[in-house]
Parts: structure tokens; C-alpha cells; sequence
């Protein structure tokens, strides 16, 4: 218990002492998992929006891939990246491995399929009969599409808040594709396994903490978000 | 009167079930038509069928002198709208659920908007969440928007059922306004008082079949099916 609040001290000294790597990693874990999370939301709402309204041959096959996708380890994920973006790998010529941008590829496949897979069950709670009552007053396939993401909105930022969720806090496919090189691709997650592999449990406790601490937060404004977002009309 | 719906050879099968099977109907504009009979006679799938939110399995809908196919895709003509038996509104205040069909057709109507919320007693409501409201307040929401778009064709589905009979009056005095001003009406009713209220002609069905249509006062009384005097004195008929 010492060793918790001892952590938790050294976190609030650490930040408020404006420790420039701690900063710097910050910022890093931060850009990483918010562009991972920009193309995730880009890419995955609609695709996730389109699958929920829609009904055609085969949909239950991409369903059932992308909720597998929901569950993929992220030391698997960070494997096959690492594969691909290596020398030998297909796309080797990029140049990207152990940069921050092998690190948004691999958090982006992470959470990719979370996003399309939760938007889906979100769209799909809209109920047919809904937009049954919708085409009855004589909307368009646009304007149901629009009202469904409208009273959907709810289970949409869950899937965001899930999404972020799974990639600010994995470590196996940064710690791979990054390599954790000080200055250049060290997150908070792979500073943690390095603290505590060294012995420093209370430089990794006050890591930790910050962690907690900006996941919360991020939780918090997102909550908000919702709760005002449920409040307004459409 | 015209005809504006007229029905040739319908079914509609679902799997390998027939649900609705009418050789032949015909609906005037400007009537006001009740459809009775036991649950999964094929009221709300006939309902469906003259909405275009569905076609049918073969046979023919001719609307307004035209045919039509409709397709899932198919938009329903901005005329024709259909209020289900249960509510389905959106998660936002009673007004703007109100204005959603307007608002689809890019209009506005203020003055409308406040004369329905009166007649339908909302005004009170206007600006609660329409999710929070009572089922017969979100029924009579559900009215207020079929009504603000002043359709040619309005089709309701049990639009009473287990509504108190203060709603219930609300809900046909509002009906009987949409009445007057020419539109056609077609509601799909369990309650034969309510049929004989609002309606001036009913039409019976039982298991998926047309078995008998004339004035609601003479199938009320005078039915000439047994299957629908049975109906109507109350007996229980599978």
C-alpha cells in the first residue's frame, strides 16, 4: 500500500516538475493513440454504420470477422505489422518500423475492428421498426441513415471510448513495432515495462498513475460529451 | 369518389407462409375505412402493403390511377404515411418530433405545429423529451407528426389500443379534423365502437383473407358472414 501512495507522489512530483522526458512521452502516447483513434473513427463509423443498415449476401461473414477482430491480441497485431513493414515485408520499402508511425498502423488495426463492431451493435439497437416509421413519413435512404447515427449516438461513443481504451493502454504491439527507443518511440505503456523491468517500481507506479490519470480524464470529457450530446434534439 | 387505391390478386407471403391473400379491394379518395378483425388477420401487413413499405408477393397496387412496385428500398410517396400501434419516436423533444415529417420535406409550419399541439393536448409537452413520455402521450405525438404533413392517405394501425379514454378522444377528435379536410383514412381497429365512430365503411379479414366489406353500422349488425357476426358478438374464431 506504501509503495501505491509512494507511486502516486512520485506521478504528482513528476508532473508537476515538468520533467520534459515524461512530457515528451506523454505527448507521444498521446499523438499515437489519438491518430490511431482519428483513423479508427474515420474509417470505422461509417463502414460500421453501412453494416449495421444494411442486409446482403455474406454480411454475417464480415460481421463475424470484425467481432474476431474485436478480441485480437495486441502482440499479435504488433507481430504482423512488424512483418509487414520489416526489410523482407511487403510494405519494408516505407521505412516505417520502429517509428511512431508503425505504432499508429498497429494501435489503428487494434482498434479499428472495436469501432466498426460497436457501431454496428449500436446502429442494429435502433431497431427496424424505427426505421420502418421513418420511411413512412416519407424519409430517404440518406435521412434514416442520419436519424438511426442520431439515436445511435450513445452506443457511437462507447465504441470511440472502447477504442481508445484498447490502445492507450496495450503495450505488445507498440513495444514491437516501436521498439520503446528513448526520445523517438517510448509511450507510457512501454516506459512502465521498462521501469519495472530496471527495479524502479516508483518511477513505473508514477508512470502508471499518469496513465490512470489521462485515460480518466479522457473517459470524463468523453462522458460528458455523451451526456450532452443524449440532452440535444436532433 | 375516385378510386385511389384499387388491389388485384394480393398475397403476401412471408417464407412459406401466406399472410394476406385479397382477390380484389378497392378504397376511395376521401374515405374513411375501418379494417377489423382478430390479431394476425393481416391488418398491419394490408397497412403495410397500401403504405408501399412492402410489395406484394404477386398481384397488383394501383394508387392514384398508377401502379406501383414497391421495393424495400422505395421511398414512400411524401402522401401516404402510417402511424404504427406502438410509438416509435425520436430520442429528442415532443416538438421536434412533431416537425420531423415537415422537416423531411424541407417545410415549416410554425402556426400548424402550435394548432396540432393544442389539438392534441402536447402543448404542455412541447419542449419534454419524447422518450419520457406515457405511451398515450407518445401515441398522440405519433399522430401529431402523421397529421402536420396533412397526407392524402392516412393509414393507423390500433392507433387507440390500451390508451385510456381520454387519449382515446384526443387521438379521434384529431382523426375526425384530418376527416373534414378530404384526407383518406384507413385504421386498422380492434375496437368496433371506435370503427363505428370514425368510419362509415369496415372491411373484415380473417386469417389473411378479405371475407366481407361494406358500411361499419351494417357489419356491425347485419353481418352476413358467420365468421363475422361471430367476431363482432364477440366470439373467440381462430
Amino acid at each position: 500500500m506504501s509503495d501505491l501512495l509512494e507511486g502516486l507522489g512520485a506521478a504528482w512530483v513528476l508532473l508537476i516538475s515538468g520533467d520534459r522526458e515524461l512530457w515528451a512521452i506523454i505527448g507521444l502516447s498521446l499523438w499515437v493513440s489519438g491518430a490511431a483513434l482519428a483513423i479508427s473513427t474515420v474509417v470505422g463509423v461509417p463502414l460500421g454504420a453501412w453494416l449495421g443498415l444494411r442486409s446482403f449476401h455474406g454480411r454475417e461473414l464480415v460481421a463475424t470477422v470484425i467481432y474476431t477482430g474485436m478480441g485480437l491480441p495486441p502482440v499479435v497485431v504488433g507481430l504482423f505489422v512488424y512483418l509487414l513493414l520489416s526489410r523482407s515485408g511487403v510494405f519494408g520499402q516505407l521505412g516505417w518500423l520502429f517509428t511512431p508511425r508503425a505504432m499508429v498502423v498497429a494501435q489503428t488495426v487494434i482498434s479499428l475492428p472495436l469501432i466498426v463492431g460497436l457501431t454496428i451493435t449500436a446502429v442494429e439497437g435502433v431497431g427496424v421498426a424505427l426505421r420502418d416509421q421513418l420511411r413512412a413519413l416519407g424519409a430517404t435512404a440518406g435521412q434514416i441513415a442520419r436519424a438511426v447515427l442520431w439515436e445511435a449516438r450513445s452506443g457511437m461513443i462507447v465504441a470511440l471510448v472502447a477504442g481508445f481504451g484498447s490502445i492507450i493502454s496495450e503495450v505488445g504491439a507498440v513495444m514491437l513495432v516501436g521498439g520503446n527507443i528513448e526520445g523517438s518511440t517510448r509511450v507510457l505503456t512501454t516506459a512502465i515495462v521498462l521501469e519495472t523491468r530496471k527495479g524502479a517500481f516508483n518511477q513505473a507506479l508514477a508512470l502508471a498513475f499518469v496513465l490512470l490519470g489521462l485515460t480518466f480524464a479522457l473517459n470524463a470529457i468523453a462522458l460528458h460529451l455523451q451526456g450532452r450530446l443524449m440532452r440535444r434534439g436532433t | 369518389m375516385s378510386p385511389l387505391y384499387q388491389l388485384k390478386g394480393i398475397t403476401k407471403q412471408y417464407g412459406a407462409r401466406t399472410v394476406l391473400a385479397v382477390s380484389q379491394l378497392v378504397i376511395d379518395e376521401g374515405e374513411t375505412v375501418a379494417l377489423i378483425g382478430p390479431s394476425g388477420a393481416g391488418k398491419s401487413t394490408l397497412l403495410r402493403l397500401l403504405c408501399l413499405l412492402e410489395a406484394p408477393t404477386t398481384g397488383a397496387i394501383c394508387y392514384a390511377g398508377r401502379p406501383v412496385m414497391a421495393t424495400q428500398r422505395h421511398t414512400v410517396p411524401h402522401e401516404i404515411t402510417l402511424v404504427f400501434q406502438r410509438p416509435l419516436l425520436l430520442d429528442t423533444t415532443v416538438r421536434a418530433n412533431v416537425a420531423y415529417g415537415l422537416r423531411l420535406r424541407k417545410r415549416r409550419d410554425d402556426q400548424r405545429i402550435e394548432a396540432l399541439l393544442d389539438l392534441l393536448g402536447l402543448r404542455e409537452l412541447a419542449h419534454a423529451r419524447a422518450t419520457t413520455l406515457s405511451g398515450g402521450e407518445m401515441q398522440r405525438v405519433a399522430l401529431a407528426r402523421a397529421l402536420l404533413i396533412q397526407p392524402r392517405v392516412l393509414l393507423l394501425d390500433e392507433p387507440t389500443a390500451n390508451l385510456d379514454p381520454y387519449n382515446v378522444a384526443l387521438m379521434e377528435q384529431a382523426i375526425k379534423a384530418l376527416q373534414n379536410e378530404g384526407s383518406t383514412i384507413i385504421v386498422a381497429t380492434h375496437n368496433l365502437h371506435q370503427a363505428r365512430r370514425l368510419t362509415q365503411r369496415a372491411i373484415f379479414l380473417w386469417q389473411g383473407q378479405l371475407i366481407e366489406e361494406g358500411p361499419t353500422e351494417q357489419m356491425l349488425h347485419e353481418a352476413r358472414d358467420a365468421r363475422t357476426r361471430a367476431f363482432v358478438s364477440g366470439e373467440l374464431i381462430y
